[in-house]
């Protein structure tokens, strides 16, 4: 069974994040870290690989992180790695900065098609762009089922199925389909692993394929989107802060009052 | 004149007020259709509810698929149409199902997707606020149709009452869409709380609740709040997941959100800290909820909420 496994470099979710001069991110001046709900999808593919028979290195049951990003989004992929993923690919060109979820979704589907794989595992939603579409647009592309939002995953290889209980503010549904396909998991799946040092030392020797847009086989696309101006927000005025000695509910209660929100 | 969809928003089979909403957004762009996506049967009944805000046509498709494919059958539909009756904008409510079938209708018909928007201009262009709120952005889409998903509650909704003309469309789901299949539903449990996402006020507790709710829950039946929880609260099993605020869980921007108990974890911060006022009950005076508190009290939620409660109430009668 071959995995993809989808990860994004992004901005590290404590740092203060600012737009550049350019309408773009500015992605200079920050810690860029795996995005972490991505780290929950590592974890899902590797729980999947363990419980069938595990990593095997002639690729029977193979993970492969594919990322899209600048070059430095290697460091990224490294640790995603040595989590235990078997190589990556890294889509990388000047041309792709300041993509859209479209374009993003185009890319990683054109080397998902590429790959043979079984099932593409995705993280819900990016802690910089949180828009969570990119799952839902890879699998349109693909024309693959749909499984986001995945509480809990189950897969039946022989029988070539794949089971989900999708958690949303709609409900819980319990959905199946045929792989391949393309699922999305929530942070409360599972907790991942921290990399071992074997699994650090490991990942130096694995492969990270880098793709320009040519070598994808995908030209240069304008963008369906455009940001037009930012401004920072002027910060939350600092408030009333009062120690409860005994009266702390009634003064609350008066602040209420004088916004007359009771 | 210019038009432009919604897709038609329900709880059960009622329109909601983020209908109201979406509509009112889109007027500002041109005359408005509402979509309704319905179970074979039910079709007319709940486009019989779409009848608040500037809404001139409903159309509604009416499809098994819908309930047994989810979110790919719907945007399908949804797609068929907006290729049919190129609409300028399509705007949808910003939830996980919302902004799913925003993401594919956006691929099927080549169309630039907004999501979050906090407002819509009458030249497409969206406001958002980005870097857990600190930033406006202004956003502009450059395809002939835009899909953008709406913050509910973000856009003050038009209360005009309304008899739109009800058309049907017979629309056949593309087997492509029907990939995956749904086995059983189960929807989230209502209490007699106003839900998450629409109430005013929400009250919401952490771990410094220690499992025990009663204190939190009867200050927000006092103020007719909803009840929300930390990702701590929900991962120890105090409370339903579905009352997550948060990165994870729901976003909220209510008139008034009180946080009890509750640090101020960034990822936690990032599902409210758009709420008008924000007051913080926690015992640490260093708790970093308090760096964006309009009013904080620093003592012991099982002191202080009783006591505003019992003022609240005495302030009622
Ligand atoms: C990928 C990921 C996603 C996440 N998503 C979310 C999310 O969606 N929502 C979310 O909330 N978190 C989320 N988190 C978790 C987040 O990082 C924090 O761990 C969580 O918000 C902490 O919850 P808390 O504030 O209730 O607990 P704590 O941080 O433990 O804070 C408890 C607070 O209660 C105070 N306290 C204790 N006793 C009392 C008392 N008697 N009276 C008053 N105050 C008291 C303490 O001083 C303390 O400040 C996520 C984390 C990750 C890694
Ligand atoms: N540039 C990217 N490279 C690889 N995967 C991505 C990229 N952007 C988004 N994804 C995947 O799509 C998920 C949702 O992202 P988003 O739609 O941007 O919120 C992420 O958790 C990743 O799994």
């Amino acid at each position: 069974m071959k995995i993809a496994v989808c990860v994004k470099q992004v901005p590290d979710s404590w740092a203060e994040k600012k737009m550049g001069a350019d309408g773009f991110l500015d992605r200079e001046n920050v810690d860029a870290v795996l995005n972490d709900l991505d780290e929950y999808a590592i974890e899902e593919a590797l729980r999947i690989v363990e419980a069938n028979g595990g990593n095997e290195e002639d690729g029977i049951h193979c993970i492969t992180i594919i990322s899209m990003g600048p070059t430095r989004a290697t460091e990224a992929i490294r640790k995603a790695l040595s989590m235990g993923a078997n190589d990556a690919i890294l889509v990388s060109d000047p041309a792709l900065a300041g993509s859209d979820a479209l374009a993003t979704s185009l890319i990683l589907s054109e080397v998902i098609k590429k790959g043979g794989f079984d099932l593409v595992i995705c993280g819900t939603e990016s802690t910089d762009a949180r828009m969570s579409v990119v799952p839902a647009m890879i699998a349109a592309r693909l024309q693959w089922p749909q499984l986001t939002f995945a509480g809990k995953v189950e897969i039946d290889v022989s029988a070539n199925k794949v089971a989900i209980t999708r958690v949303t503010e709609a409900g819980v549904d319990a959905m199946s389909a045929a792989m391949p396909a393309v699922i999305s998991v929530v942070e409360k799946i599972n907790e991942p692993r921290y990399p071992s040092f074997k699994g650090i030392m490991a990942a130096k020797k694995k492969t990270i394929e880098t793709h320009d847009l040519s070598s994808v086989g995908v030209s240069a696309q304008s963008p369906w989107s455009r940001v037009v101006d930012s401004a920072l927000r002027p910060p939350r005025a600092a408030g009333i802060k009062v120690t409860d000695e005994g009266s702390g509910g009634d003064a609350l209660v008066t602040f209420l009052a004088e916004k007359k929100l009771i | 004149m210019n038009r432009t969809f919604i897709l038609a928003d329900f709880f059960g089979e009622s329109a909601t007020k983020t209908t109201a909403e979406l509509a009112t957004a889109a007027a500002r762009i041109g005359e408005v259709t509402a979509v309704v996506l319905a179970p074979i049967g039910k079709g007319a009944a709940m486009a019989a509810t779409v009848k608040v805000g500037p809404i001139t046509t409903v159309i509604v498709v009416e499809s098994a698929d819908f309930a047994k494919h989810g979110v790919p059958a719907m945007a399908d539909a949804l797609s068929q149409l907006v290729t049919t009756h190129a609409p300028v904008a399509v705007l949808i409510a910003s939830y996980a199902m919302g902004k799913e079938i925003s993401a594919r209708v956006a691929v099927a018909t080549n169309s630039g997707i907004i999501t979050d928007a906090q407002d819509v201009a009458a030249d497409r262009s969206s406001t958002q606020l980005v870097f857990g709120g600190s930033t406006t952005v202004h956003s502009a889409v450059n395809t002939p149709t835009a899909i953008i998903t709406v913050r509910p509650k973000s856009v003050e909704a038009s209360t005009i009452a309304v008899a739109p003309v009800v058309e049907k469309a017979a629309i056949t789901i593309a087997d492509s869409a029907k990939g995956a299949t749904i086995t059983t539903s189960q929807p989230p449990v209502k209490g007699g709380r106003p839900e998450l996402t629409e109430a005013n006020i929400v009250v919401s507790g952490g771990r410094g609740t220690d499992g025990n709710f009663a204190p939190v829950e009867a200050f927000a039946d006092e103020l007719g709040a909803a009840v929300g929880a930390s990702r701590a609260a929900t991962d120890a099993g105090w409370y339903p997941h579905s009352h997550q605020v948060g990165q994870t869980g729901r976003t909220v921007s209510p008139q008034l959100y009180v946080a009890c108990g509750i640090s101020g974890a960034i990822q936690h911060r990032a599902g409210m800290q758009t709420s008008k006022t924000i007051v913080v009950v926690n015992k640490d005076p260093e708790a970093p909820l308090f760096e964006i508190a309009d009013f904080g009290v620093i003592g012991d939620l099982f002191a202080v909420l009783p006591q505003a409660t019992q003022g609240v109430h005495s302030r009622k009668s």
